[in-house]
């Protein structure tokens, strides 16, 4: 009984050596990731503009790229079809039947191309090079008002294009809706339940 | 092999349920018909008689196996042992995921778990509710790495075996989608169209936390960017306060390694936050200090308020609770005392009460709550009540340890106006016709 006591006790302390050894050092588990393979999948692009990559494309290239690889789903005038609509909406996120496009509802101009260059074209996504997605982001920025029909985008000018919404957007700041735990005559209350009043 | 009907039962798990999916209306039909001649006078709609709650008439023609004969399967021998992966009795035709209700294109899409056929707070991992950006990839997980970078001191990748080699957790925990139903309608006839977007499950994986200590996070770091590998590459920004808390990179469900269509080899686990969030086929947490803004937390996961501004981050899924049983399409055969059932939950934590109403919400009685009662986990719940023949409106309202209690549709249109689509955790009215049917009280 002794003998296995102690067993246990020596174990816990091996354990607990073992769990502080960990806390210090880590478990040694992991290779470490280099720039090259880093840069290969770090595709994320943040409202300052961190992540865009070198590169340009013109408003006039992105048409041409739009009504190839893009128009299909999203229609000839960006009007949506099985895909969303990629613009109208402005004025109307206030009403009953909001739009939420590009240009009415995203607040950043970075988004769009991380989103393009990750997820699109939906049938096969990440096959546009750097400069494509440069380029049908500037044909949508332009569609929505947002863009010179003559500019040339880069990193530099996307992150100065400033989103008609920028500002449209606050921290969750639930919980909002507020219920009584009403148990008789909730009805009559008005406080409860089928909310009638 | 083949089974009663001479059918070849095909070997693979997935052709299976294929082949119960065919299957299943030729057996309803079969049923249906044997048991038209006896009772359809009595009911107006079939399809309803069909589900019936407590007495579902035997089918006239089929009484071989019932007493005094000795059954059919009591006579011979059964099927052989050691089927590769069981799958659920042929008969369990209506435990099946579905496309939500108008969906038409599967690949952004999301099915249901079907709630009004399944009792007790674990989902089975074949019915769990799926919402895909772009289909299901099939990751080899050999072939499979989790890139940690950004502000760290060292940026590492991970193989899944070695994910599997830190100290582990297991933890039960729901999941729910953000538009668990929308706010517009058309709204659903059952519970699955209701709220079908929530599951639970026994999650193992190991804390973000112990990784994050692996690659040692920068005291400036206050967001964490994850990624997942399939077409979308799905991504959402998480706080690092949450990251540092609960999250769970998890590798099984169930006891079982991840099914593809939740993530498999590897997910991000975020309990109580909005599904999107649980990141899928995760491969890439990169460690920053802004959130990245992403179309998700931008264009699609942010609630629309009445005045035009919109939350964005609103990650917490709220109180509820729902009756399963009975519900929409179901139907109570008979008069006299019936018990409803149910499941609650809350992503600020553990279910305290569950209340029932029968009469519309103007009175109403506490719940019995099953054990076990875990924070953020679905919490079973039970009440009897008595059909006496008469038109009744079934509620239930959940409360949680934080004191909330869960509201009606009209507080929240009251807060936050008709078009913020997600997070609608309001109260479902369940009608119960002259007839026993059960339909959606908001329809």
């Amino acid at each position: 009984m002794d003998a296995l006591k102690l067993a246990c006790i020596s174990g816990l302390a091996a354990l607990s050596a073992w769990t502080a050894a960990a806390a210090q050092d880590g478990y040694g588990l992991g290779t470490p990731a280099t720039p090259e393979q880093i840069a290969g999948w770090h595709i994320d692009v943040l409202p300052d503009g961190d992540g865009l990559p070198p590169g340009s494309g013109t408003v006039m290239q992105g048409r041409k790229l739009y009504q190839s690889t893009c128009q299909a789903c999203h229609g000839a005038k960006l009007e949506g079809g099985i895909g969303p609509a990629l613009m109208g909406g402005q004025g109307s996120l206030a009403t009953e039947k909001p739009l939420k496009t590009v240009g009415s509802y995203w607040p950043y101009a970075t988004t769009l191309y991380d989103y393009i260059r990750r997820s699109m074209p939906f049938q096969s996504p990440q096959s546009l090079s750097n400069d494509q997605v440069y380029q049908v982001t500037a044909y949508i920025l332009h569609m929505n008002g947002l863009l010179d029909e003559n500019a040339t985008l880069d990193a530099k000018s996307l992150v100065k294009v400033k989103m008609p919404n920028r500002d449209g957007f606050y921290v969750d700041d639930r919980p909002d809706a507020k219920n009584t735990r009403c148990m008789t005559d909730c009805l009559k209350k008005g406080a409860d339940s089928t909310g009638a009043k | 092999m083949t089974n009663r009907r001479g059918v070849v039962a095909p070997p693979a798990p997935e052709n299976n349920q294929v082949s119960r999916l065919q299957d299943a209306p030729a057996a309803d039909r079969r049923q249906f018909l044997a048991r038209g001649g006896a009772i359809a006078g009595a009911l107006a709609t079939m399809g309803l008689a069909d589900r019936g709650m407590a007495q579902d008439a035997p089918a006239a023609a089929e009484t071989s196996s019932l007493p005094p004969n000795v059954p059919q399967w009591s006579r011979q021998l059964g099927e052989p042992t050691a089927k590769p992966y069981g799958m659920p009795s042929k008969f369990e035709t209506r435990a099946i995921r579905n496309l939500y209700p108008g969906l038409t294109e599967p690949m952004s899409a999301y099915s249901t778990t079907p709630l009004q056929e399944l009792d007790g707070i674990i989902t089975p991992n074949g019915l769990f509710y799926e919402r895909h950006h772009a289909g299901v990839p099939q990751v080899d997980p050999a072939q499979h790495r989790l890139m940690i970078h950004g502000l760290v001191k060292k940026p590492l990748i991970f193989t899944v075996d070695e994910l599997r080699q830190f100290p582990s957790e297991s933890h039960i925990y729901f999941m729910e989608c953000s538009g668990n139903p929308s706010f517009l309608p058309p709204y659903g006839k059952t519970a699955a169209e209701v709220a079908g977007l929530v599951s639970c499950a026994e999650w193992t994986g190991v804390p973000l936390k112990t990784v994050l200590r692996e690659v040692g996070v920068d005291p400036a770091a206050t967001w964490i960017i994850a990624e997942g590998a399939d077409g979308a590459s799905m991504t959402r920004s998480i706080p690092m306060e949450k990251c540092l808390d609960d999250v769970l990179l998890a590798y099984s469900q169930n006891g079982e390694r991840l099914r593809p269509e939740q993530g498999y080899p590897l997910r991000l686990f975020v309990p109580g936050y909005e599904g999107n969030t649980h990141i899928k086929w995760l491969r890439r947490l990169h460690v920053t200090s802004q959130p990245g803004y992403t179309r998700e937390e931008t264009a699609k996961y942010t609630d629309l308020m009445a005045d035009g501004r919109a939350r964005k981050f609103s990650f917490i899924m709220e109180c509820k609770s729902l009756i399963t049983s009975p519900s929409g399409t179901h139907k109570l055969a008979r008069k006299g005392m019936h018990e409803m059932r149910g499941i609650a939950w809350s992503g600020r934590g553990r279910i305290t009460h569950v209340d029932v109403s029968v009469d519309g919400g103007d009175t109403w009685t506490p719940a019995q709550l099953q054990q076990p009662v875990l924070s953020k986990a679905l919490t079973a719940f039970r009440a009897p009540f008595e059909w006496t023949g008469r038109e009744m409106v079934l509620m239930s309202r959940a409360v949680d340890e934080t004191g909330y209690v869960q509201p009606t549709i009209e507080q929240l249109i009251a807060a936050r106006g008709k078009v913020s689509f997600y997070h609608n955790n309001a109260i479902q009215p369940w009608k119960v016709n002259a007839n026993g049917e059960v339909t959606n009280g908001r329809a």
